[in-house]
C-alpha cells in the first residue's frame, strides 16, 4: 500500500453532483425553510431521487452500493450549503439506515431498506433521554418481555427525524435485563409509528438546524412483536456504540461541510469589500484570518477521510473517527465565527448565509458525543 | 433505436478570464464542463430511451485524453456507451474538421437513427458542427428544436426561427440540435456516478481506428485561420448602486425614469 493523495474521479464526480444539486435545489430555499422551522418532504425526497439516502447500502437493498468516502462527501457537500438538509440527510444515513443495514435481521432489511433508499421514508434513533445523555449506561426506557412480545416503557429525546411526516418509526434502545455477570442488557428495537402508546412531540424553538426535525418520543406500554428486535435481543449497547462511531464521521463532515461554505462565503465577501481604498481580503489581517480558515479546513479534510478510509478498509476507527468529529466540529465554530468577523456587521443579518453558518456549527460540539465525551474516547484510546 | 449525442468538452465559461495582452483564454485552474447544450442533448437522448423500448444511448466526443471525465459523466447520466476520438493528429480542428472527424466515427458506429448535437458550444459559439455532420452524413436536419416527439420511424420537432416555430417532420436517420429551452437536464445520481465508473466503458478511437483523408482532418483540415482575437472594451462605465435591496430598486427605478428609459 502506497501513499497516495490522489482521489479517483469517481469521488469529484460524486462531489460535483452533489453540489450542483445543493447548489440549484437547496440554496434558495434553506434560509427561509430555516427561518420558518418547516422540514421540507420534498427537498428530503429529492435528495433521496439523486440517491443521497442509503449510499453505502448494497444495490440489492435498494441502496447505491457505495463506499464511506462517497457518502461523507455527499453530507460535506450539503453541509456545505445548509446544515438544515445535512442533518435530515446524515441522520437518516447513519442513524435510521445504518443499524437496520448493519444489524438488521434480512426481513427487517427487505422490509425497510428500499423505502428508506428511495428517501420516501425516514426512521429516527431514539438514544438520548432526558437524564440519559452522554452518560447513556443512564438509560431508564425499558422492555419487558411478554408472550412473543415485548412492553415498552420510557421516553427519549433530541431525536432527529423522528416526527416527520415520512417517518415509519424510530430505533429505541431499551433495558432489557441483568446478565449473569451483573452486567446491564440493552436491546434496540424498531417501533413503528401506529404501534399503541407510542407518541411524538416536534420539538421547536431550536437556536440551529431549524429546517430539521428533532423531536422527543413517549413510549407508554407500547407492544411491540418479537420481530421488532432489531438484530438480536441484547445486542443494544454494541449496536450503540458502532452506530456513533460511524455517525461521527457524517458529523465530521457536518462540521467541515459547514466551514467549508463559511470560508467560500468570507472570502468572496473580501474580495469585494473595498475598505481603505483596497478589497479587505488584501489587507493582513482579513488575509491572515482567510489563511487560517484554509489550513484549519485542509486539516480537517484530511484527518476526516483517514478516518473514513480506515473504516471502508475494516480497520479500527475509533479513535481516528472521534478525532475527526471533535476536530471537525472545532473547526467549524472557529471558521463559522471568523467568517461573522469579515463579514462586519452585516454577517450579522440573515441576508448572508454566514449568520446560519455561525448558529449551526454550535450543534456539531454537542451532538453525537461531546467534545468533552470525544476527549474521553481520544484519551482511553491513547491509553490515559 | 440508436441514438448518438455529440459531446463536447468545454472550459466552465462563468469562470473564464481573458488574457488582456494575449487575448487568449486563461485555462489554467480553470473547471472543464460538458458544454451546456449538449447536457440538454444527452437528456433529450435520455427521455426518449426512457419512453421507448430498446434504445441504447451512445455519446460521441473528440478531444484530449481528459476529455473522458466528460463522456463518464454522460454515463452516469445515463448513457450506455461512450466513445472518445482522441489522437495528436486531430489537434487544432476547425469545425469543418471536427464534423468530418465525427462523421467518419458516426459511419463506423453504422447503426444510428437519431443523431441529436446541442445547438452551439459556450467556448466557440459557432453552432456549425451539426448541420455540417448531417450534410457530411446526408442526413435530413433540423437546429434549434425544443420539442421532440418519436413514433415509428419518423422524428417531429418543434423548430425555433427567431419569432417562428417550425413542426418539422423527418423520416429517420435525422440530426437535430437541441437549444437550452428543450429541456432541462437530470441531476446524476449516485447510483449513476457509480456504474459510470465500475459498469461502463469509454472506448478510445484514434486515427488509426478510422478510415480518414489525412488532408481533412485536424490543422490540415481546417481552412478558418483565427487572425486576431481581442477583448472589447467597454468605454462607458457602469453606475453601481451599493445599497440595501430596496433602496438600490428605488434607485434604478428613477434612473430609468429619468432617462426616459421606462414609461407608466
Amino acid at each position: 500500500m502506497t501513499l497516495c493523495y490522489q482521489m479517483d474521479d469517481k469521488f469529484e464526480m460524486i462531489r460535483l453532483a452533489v453540489r450542483e444539486f445543493a447548489e440549484s435545489e437547496i440554496k434558495p430555499v434553506a434560509g427561509e425553510l430555516e427561518e420558518n422551522e418547516e422540514f421540507s418532504v420534498s427537498l428530503t425526497q429529492q435528495m433521496g431521487d439523486i440517491g443521497l439516502f442509503g449510499m453505502t447500502v448494497p444495490e440489492a437493498y435498494g441502496g447505491q452500493g457505495l463506499d464511506y468516502i462517497s457518502y461523507i462527501i455527499a453530507v460535506e457537500e450539503i453541509a456545505r450549503i445548509d446544515g438544515s438538509q445535512a442533518a435530515t440527510l446524515a441522520a437518516g444515513n447513519s442513524l435510521g439506515i445504518g443499524p437496520i443495514d448493519a444489524f438488521g435481521l434480512e426481513a427487517q432489511k427487505r422490509k425497510y431498506l428500499p423505502d428508506l433508499c428511495r428517501g420516501r421514508t425516514l426512521i429516527g434513533f431514539g438514544l438520548t433521554e432526558p437524564n440519559a445523555g452522554s452518560d447513556a449506561g443512564a438509560t431508564s426506557t425499558t422492555a419487558t418481555r411478554d408472550g412473543d412480545s415485548w412492553i415498552i416503557n420510557g421516553r427519549k429525546t433530541l431525536t432527529t427525524n423522528a416526527d416527520t411526516p415520512m417517518t415509519k418509526g424510530s430505533i429505541v434502545q431499551a433495558l432489557t435485563g441483568t446478565r449473569p455477570n451483573g452486567k446491564v442488557e440493552y436491546t434496540c428495537f424498531i417501533v413503528e409509528n401506529d404501534t399503541p402508546g407510542f407518541t411524538r412531540n416536534t420539538l421547536k424553538r431550536k437556536l440551529m438546524w431549524r429546517g430539521s426535525n428533532t423531536a422527543e418520543l413517549f413510549l407508554n406500554n407500547c407492544r411491540v412483536p418479537d420481530n421488532a428486535v432489531l438484530g438480536n435481543p441484547g445486542d443494544g449497547f454494541k449496536q450503540m456504540l458502532a452506530t456513533l462511531d460511524g455517525g461521527r464521521l457524517s458529523i465530521g463532515a457536518m462540521g467541515l461541510g459547514c466551514a467549508q461554505g463559511a470560508y467560500e462565503a468570507a472570502l468572496r465577501y473580501s474580495k469585494e469589500r473595498v475598505q481603505f481604498g483596497k478589497p479587505i481580503s488584501r489587507q493582513q489581517a482579513i488575509s491572515f484570518k482567510l489563511a487560517d480558515m484554509a489550513l484549519k479546513i485542509e486539516l480537517a479534510r484530511n484527518l476526516l477521510y483517514k478516518a473514513c478510509w480506515l473504516a471502508e478498509n475494516k480497520r479500527p476507527y475509533g479513535k481516528e473517527s472521534a478525532m475527526a468529529k471533535l476536530y471537525c466540529s472545532e473547526i467549524a465554530r472557529e471558521v463559522a465565527d471568523e467568517a461573522v468577523q469579515v463579514h462586519g456587521g452585516y454577517g450579522l443579518f440573515k441576508d448572508y448565509d454566514v449568520e446560519r453558518f455561525y448558529r449551526d456549527q454550535r450543534l456539531l460540539q454537542i451532538g453525537e458525543g461531546t467534545s468533552e465525551v470525544l476527549r474521553i474516547v481520544i484519551s482511553r484510546a491513547i491509553g490515559c | 433505436m440508436n441514438i448518438v449525442v455529440t459531446v463536447k468538452q468545454v472550459p466552465d465559461t462563468q469562470e473564464v478570464k481573458i488574457d488582456p495582452k494575449t487575448g487568449t483564454l486563461i485555462r489554467e485552474g480553470v473547471p472543464s464542463i460538458i458544454n451546456p447544450e449538449d447536457k440538454n442533448a444527452i437528456e433529450a437522448a435520455l427521455r426518449i430511451k426512457e419512453d421507448n423500448d430498446d434504445v441504447v444511448v451512445t455519446v460521441l466526443s473528440m478531444g484530449p485524453p481528459q476529455a473522458e471525465i466528460a463522456l463518464r459523466e454522460a454515463l452516469a447520466m445515463g448513457a450506455d456507451r461512450a466513445i472518445l476520438m482522441s489522437d495528436r493528429a486531430f489537434a487544432g480542428a476547425d469545425t469543418l474538421a471536427t464534423s468530418y472527424m465525427l462523421s467518419r466515427a458516426i459511419k463506423k458506429i453504422k447503426k444510428f437513427d437519431l443523431i441529436i448535437c446541442g445547438r452551439q458550444a459556450i467556448d466557440g459559439d459557432t453552432a456549425q458542427v451539426g448541420p455540417q455532420l448531417a450534410e457530411g452524413l446526408n442526413l435530413p436536419q433540423a437546429t434549434y428544436v425544443e420539442e421532440i416527439a418519436i413514433r415509428q420511424d419518423v422524428v417531429t420537432v418543434k423548430s425555433r426561427f427567431d419569432s417562428v416555430m417550425r413542426t418539422i417532420e423527418m423520416k429517420m436517420p435525422a440530426l437535430i440540435t437541441v437549444s437550452s429551452r428543450v429541456n432541462r437536464p437530470r441531476f446524476k445520481t449516485m447510483n449513476g456516478v457509480l456504474k459510470a465508473f465500475r459498469d461502463k466503458d469509454v472506448v478510445t478511437w484514434t486515427k488509426d481506428d478510422l478510415k480518414l483523408n489525412p488532408m481533412r482532418i485536424g490543422i490540415n483540415g481546417s481552412p478558418t485561420w483565427v487572425r486576431k482575437t481581442f477583448v472589447p472594451s467597454h468605454s462607458r462605465a457602469g453606475l453601481m448602486i451599493e445599497k440595501q435591496p430596496s433602496e438600490s430598486a428605488a434607485d434604478i427605478l428613477d434612473f430609468m425614469l429619468e432617462k426616459s428609459l421606462l414609461r407608466f
